[in-house]
């Protein structure tokens, strides 16, 4: 537990992530979110870790590849085009079933695109973005406090289910100010559970390897099958999501990150033209709380998403509600932020009131 | 009274390998194998097996291994070492893998000095995929993406990975050696050993570049094999040491001489 200060978005991930264990961190610069590398440069001697900065995006992942098999929480951070890189890396880490955690702070795309806010990589984030059959657990903040308290979650789910996970802002979320108050104690890496598969001082023991491949035929199929159960719990235990208003709403907005507190803002500002609008915030994008999201739509006929893309997130709220509800979408892509009135009059004309 | 002259080492596994008759891998593995066991770090040890033939070393070295993504062995490595400095970590690659696709992690690697050993097969040959040109394939010679021989006009002139990383500040020991001949294989193994003995002196980045043969995919027999290291290999690719730790310098002068 912590006092409340005031950080900046980037600075409290990369803290969250140091209070919650991390003593490895290797990076590339990218914009909007050097602020994370900067941090770990100075923080993480003050904990006895390691800070290094990688050749290029592919080193970096691939250095956490290798600081995680040896046992240690281990973080990378980038924006959309460095994660393209890191997805080779990315792809070994879940086949070889290594606990790492990274940070998309998400820019303008595709491409090169530009520096603004948006959320274009949400298919990326949540269809594993490497190749082959594998799932990352993605959690999306909306808060600087959020930023620095998901990282601890994101390290225990890593831990417990041996994959990836990650946390998936954009560069509002990176840049701003806010309050925060750490709503854990600092983890110290040396008293957590030993890893039974973590390789190092043999000292007597069999050998051990760290593997991601397996060429005997139909090895590699079980192997698969094996992540599939794993993810499968995953999907039943670690959905989060948050609601607001929604037991009398007409109209339910579904938005995440720098969205939902726009969609908040609709939310209110709706209320005191008496439009009944409710509101659901997946946290955990991968799991995506399908179950919820049915529920409502069961009952709440017109769906709004919004989103900082050209329409990504929609595809997973269509799939959760079965065709129960009418969905519309309200999005600007690649650098485009929404307002809370230009949300509100899609409100508007969705329910027939606007003009 | 019976004198004991040859024992398996316990540095490998005790199973047969997939490498093709004639090939070089084993050999090198068994002399990493006897290095891990006489400098006794056998137990405190992490390979790292690249992609390509040697993919299966993770299976054949007694140690903890560790496979990663093709040619990212010195980032793997750097991130292994800086967890567990306590370990001995060595990353084992062949030119595609590390002279193409994983320029620039042996390069940085050697830069920053990092405290590992690499050990480089240099067959001047893709072996795993099927005898594809490498970064290192002699001008002239044949490969199933060099059908009428390499072109330096078109595909550049093979690349001498020891005189390049030569010109860094960050290197400590580099050595060019052969496995084509008894002699050549005991200076092989002497240069693998004194590499090793770099890194648990904590000196900083250490590599053994290994010329070796590829009888499959080089389409010869492994006599004539052997022969070419000799009579086109060598000449290209000059055996050597190229860079020495400061305090080793005089004593070991002459130990490891061009072959």
């Amino acid at each position: 537990m912590g006092e409340r200060t005031l950080m900046k978005g980037n600075e409290a991930l990369a803290e969250g992530a140091v209070r919650a264990g991390c003593r490895f961190f290797s990076g590339y610069p990218i914009t909007p979110q050097n602020e994370i590398p900067e941090y770990m440069s100075w923080r993480l001697s003050e904990v006895g870790g390691t800070f290094i900065q990688a050749e290029s995006e592919v080193a970096a992942i691939n250095m956490l590849f290798g600081a995680s098999a040896c046992g240690a929480r281990a973080m990378t951070s980038s924006s959309g085009p460095g994660i393209s890189l890191k997805q080779e890396g990315i792809s070994y880490t879940a086949s070889a079933e290594l606990p790492i955690f990274y940070a998309n702070v998400v820019r303008g795309g595709p491409g090169l695109g530009n520096i603004a806010p948006a959320q274009g990589d949400y298919f990326q984030a949540t269809r594993g973005g490497g190749h082959g059959d594998y799932r990352v657990l993605v959690m999306a903040p909306n808060s600087v406090s959020e930023m620095g308290n998901l990282p601890k979650l994101c390290y225990e789910f890593a831990d417990k289910y041996r994959m990836v996970t990650m946390v998936l802002a954009d560069g509002l979320l990176g840049q701003m100010m806010e309050p925060i108050e750490f709503n854990f104690d600092p983890v110290d890496p040396a008293k957590l559970p030993p890893k039974d598969w973590a390789l190092g001082n043999a000292d007597g023991r069999p050998r051990r390897v760290v593997r991601s491949y397996d060429l005997k035929p139909g090895f590699m199929e079980k192997h698969v099958w094996k992540l599939m159960e794993k993810y499968k719990k995953v999907e039943e235990n670690e959905v989060r999501y948050e609601t607001a208003m929604v037991d009398d709403a007409e109209i339910l907005i579904v938005a995440y990150g720098t969205s939902s507190r726009i969609s908040k803002a609709a939310l209110s500002l709706g209320r005191n033209e008496n439009i009944r609008i409710g509101l659901l915030r997946p946290i955990t994008l991968w799991p995506f709380p399908m179950k919820p999201l049915n529920e409502l739509a069961s009952r709440i006929k017109k769906i709004l998403v919004v989103e900082m893309s050209a329409g990504q997130m929609i595809e997973d709220v269509k799939l959760a509600i079965e065709g129960k509800a009418q969905v519309f979408f309200h999005g600007r892509p690649a650098g485009g932020i929404p307002t809370g009135e230009e949300v509100l009059e899609v409100v508007k004309k969705i329910m027939g009131t606007g003009n | 009274m019976e004198k004991k002259v040859f024992a398996k080492t316990n540095g490998l596994v005790d199973i047969p390998m997939r490498y093709c008759p004639g090939c070089g891998h084993g050999v090198v593995h068994r002399m990493i194998g006897e290095v891990m066991d006489e400098l006794k770090i056998r137990e405190r040890t992490i390979g790292i097996a690249p992609v390509g033939c040697s993919v299966f070393a993770d299976e054949y070295f007694n140690c903890d291994m560790i496979q990663p993504a093709h040619g990212r062995g010195p980032a793997v490595a750097t991130g292994m070492k800086r967890v567990r400095p306590d370990c001995i970590v060595f990353s084992y690659q062949g030119d595609g893998d590390l002279a193409s696709i994983g320029m620039a992690e042996i390069i940085h690697s050697a830069a920053r000095s990092e405290n590992i050993t690499v050990v480089f097969i240099n067959n001047a040959i893709f072996g795993m995929t099927g005898g594809q040109m490498a970064p290192t394939t002699l001008p002239g010679m044949r490969s199933t993406t060099s059908p009428f021989g390499r072109d330096p006009k078109v595909a550049g002139n093979p690349i001498r990975i020891c005189e390049l990383l030569s010109a860094l500040e960050g290197p400590v020991y580099l050595a060019r050696v052969a496995v084509n001949t008894p002699a050549n294989v005991v200076k092989a193994k002497r240069a693998i050993k004194k590499a090793f003995q770099v890194q648990i002196d904590g000196l900083g980045f250490s590599l053994v570049e290994i010329l070796s043969q590829c009888p499959t995919d080089w389409a010869l027999t492994p006599l004539q094999s052997i022969k070419k290291i000799q009579d086109e290999m060598i000449p290209y690719y000059p055996l050597g040491e190229f860079k020495v730790p400061e305090e080793t310098k005089t004593e070991d002068k002459g130990k490891v001489s061009a072959g």
